[in-house]
């Protein structure tokens, strides 16, 4: 770079009169088969980042960002989830030392433990070698926290019964919301199923909704008897002829109005 | 055409400099997946910054459509899936690229950890990395309430309650989460919305620039 007396400007300036070469820097002489990043390299990762985002917009077509219905903070029946990555600390609180009096240790202690060695890894691992065998303490730490994070995860998510989930708490427009309350099979509908399936057969979190059910007038009248799932038989203890009616208010109030 | 524009602006502002230091740098021939496969793994970084990219432009989509009180903000999202054209597309893409984030995140830092990426003179931008790890988790957990859905009111209700029990600071964290020390509402939504879209991803993108200039200045680290 040109310093000191004879430098030129542009006008009144500070930029330099003098234009620079714009040749990419020559990397033959750099070790192994190096290459520049601009314009060689950019181009094939270019491609990388087009087959990678073909993948991600076919997941997102594949399947819809859920969504369930609008938060109702009275409900008492709703079993708080929190979204997958988070799984492992949620899980973690559930084990005996770490929950109840001891909840410190499962709040801050252990994830305190566990992040404040990841922030600080550098100088916990501060040896010389960088190859995995030469710092078997820290790997196999490692290796121990991964497979945790993973046991907890797998533990918290496999007992959820994801589909039901997703069933049971469809997303339902709070103006749709509206049955036929004059229907003659309503008050069998409020004696018996309302509890759990919500005031408006949205749903809660003890049953599924009724408003867009696939099943059939007999299925109904038969789960109503014996049950299904998680719902016991016997639900319903009226006579036939009432059922008749409770059946004919569900599939009436259907949505698509069937 | 272009040459002369081009011309134009840099005798006035000298700009070949600039973006020269921006696109003049080696990529060594241990990191480049053309010449040995194995190192597909330093894709993982790359792929990172692509999806907080993709982030960034489908929520900036999703805040022209979402409302930020808790009567309206279920129903901006459900007319936004339902009713706007390519909505549902938009909100998926935020919706997985969050989860996909994590995940190349996740296997980022694997990367790193085991190949001891972080020794001395990289110490720093490890910790810099790290510290966008905790952003990250933090825009997942602000995002998630949102939609104001019940999984999103819930999941917002006990990560509340956990951030309550930390001591002697704990009811103060949640008061300024949540507006509140006891209601998670409109107070709550206002927040976590104002978080979600103004201070922590004015945290990533300086963390993000550190962790650049740092990796610009100390090159990628060598082959095992």
């Amino acid at each position: 770079m040109h310093k000191g007396k004879g430098m030129k400007f542009v006008g009144d300036s500070r930029v330099s009169a003098e234009r620079k070469s714009n040749i990419p820097k020559d990397y033959s002489e750099y070790p192994g088969r190096t290459e520049a990043f601009w314009p060689n390299f950019l181009l094939k990762e270019w491609l990388v980042g087009a087959v990678f985002l073909v993948g991600f917009l076919t997941l997102t077509l594949a399947h819809p960002a859920p969504l369930e219905g609008v938060a109702d903070p009275t409900s008492s029946s709703y079993i708080p989830l929190p979204d997958w990555y988070f799984l492992f600390l949620y899980e973690l609180l559930k084990y005996q030392f770490a929950s109840g009096p001891f909840v410190l240790f499962g709040i801050l202690v252990l994830p305190g433990i566990a992040f404040g060695a990841l922030l600080l890894a550098p100088f916990l691992d501060n040896g010389p070698g960088r190859r995995p065998h030469q710092r078997p303490v820290a790997v196999t730490m490692m290796l121990l926290a991964v497979a945790s994070v993973v046991w907890l995860t797998y533990e918290s998510a496999s007992v959820v019964n994801w589909e039901e989930r997703a069933e049971a708490n469809k997303p339902i427009h709070p103006d749709e919301m509206t049955v036929d309350t004059s229907h003659p099979g309503y008050e069998f509908y409020e004696a018996n199923c309302m509890t759990c399936h919500g005031g408006n057969l949205e749903g809660t979190g003890a049953g599924p909704a009724l408003l867009d059910t696939e099943k059939t007038a007999e299925e109904i009248a038969t789960i109503a008897r014996e049950g299904i799932g998680g719902m016991g038989p016997n639900m319903f203890q009226g006579s036939d002829e009432e059922l008749e009616k409770l059946v004919d208010f569900i599939v009436s109030s259907k949505q698509d109005g069937e | 055409m272009l040459q002369k524009l081009y011309d134009w602006i840099d005798e006035r502002v000298d700009i070949t400099p600039i973006w020269r230091d921006i696109a003049d740098h080696e990529v060594p021939e241990h990191v480049n997946p053309a010449h040995h496969f194995s190192a597909f793994v330093y894709c993982f970084g790359g792929l990172t910054f692509f999806v907080v990219v993709i982030q960034i432009l489908s929520g900036m989509f999703l805040t022209m459509y979402y409302v930020h009180d808790i009567e309206n903000a279920w129903r901006s999202v459900y007319y936004l899936q339902i009713d706007v054209a390519h909505g549902q597309i938009v909100r998926g893409m935020h919706h997985w690229g969050a989860s996909v984030v994590i995940v190349m995140l996740f296997l980022h830092t694997l990367r790193v950890f085991f190949q001891g990426a972080y020794k001395k003179p990289r110490e720093l931008n490890w910790m810099v990395g790290v510290l966008l790890f905790f952003t990250i988790l933090g825009l997942g957990f602000t995002g998630y309430l949102l939609p104001w859905d019940n999984k999103a009111y819930f999941a917002t209700q006990v990560g509340l309650e956990i951030a309550e029990q930390v001591p002697l600071i704990g009811p103060e964290i949640k008061t300024l989460l949540a507006g509140d020390p006891d209601i998670v509402g409109a107070q709550t939504l206002s927040r976590f919305f104002a978080i979600h879209v103004f201070f922590l991803p004015g945290a990533l993108f300086a963390l993000m620039a550190i962790h650049f200039i740092l990796i610009r200045r100390q090159g990628i680290s060598g082959p095992l």
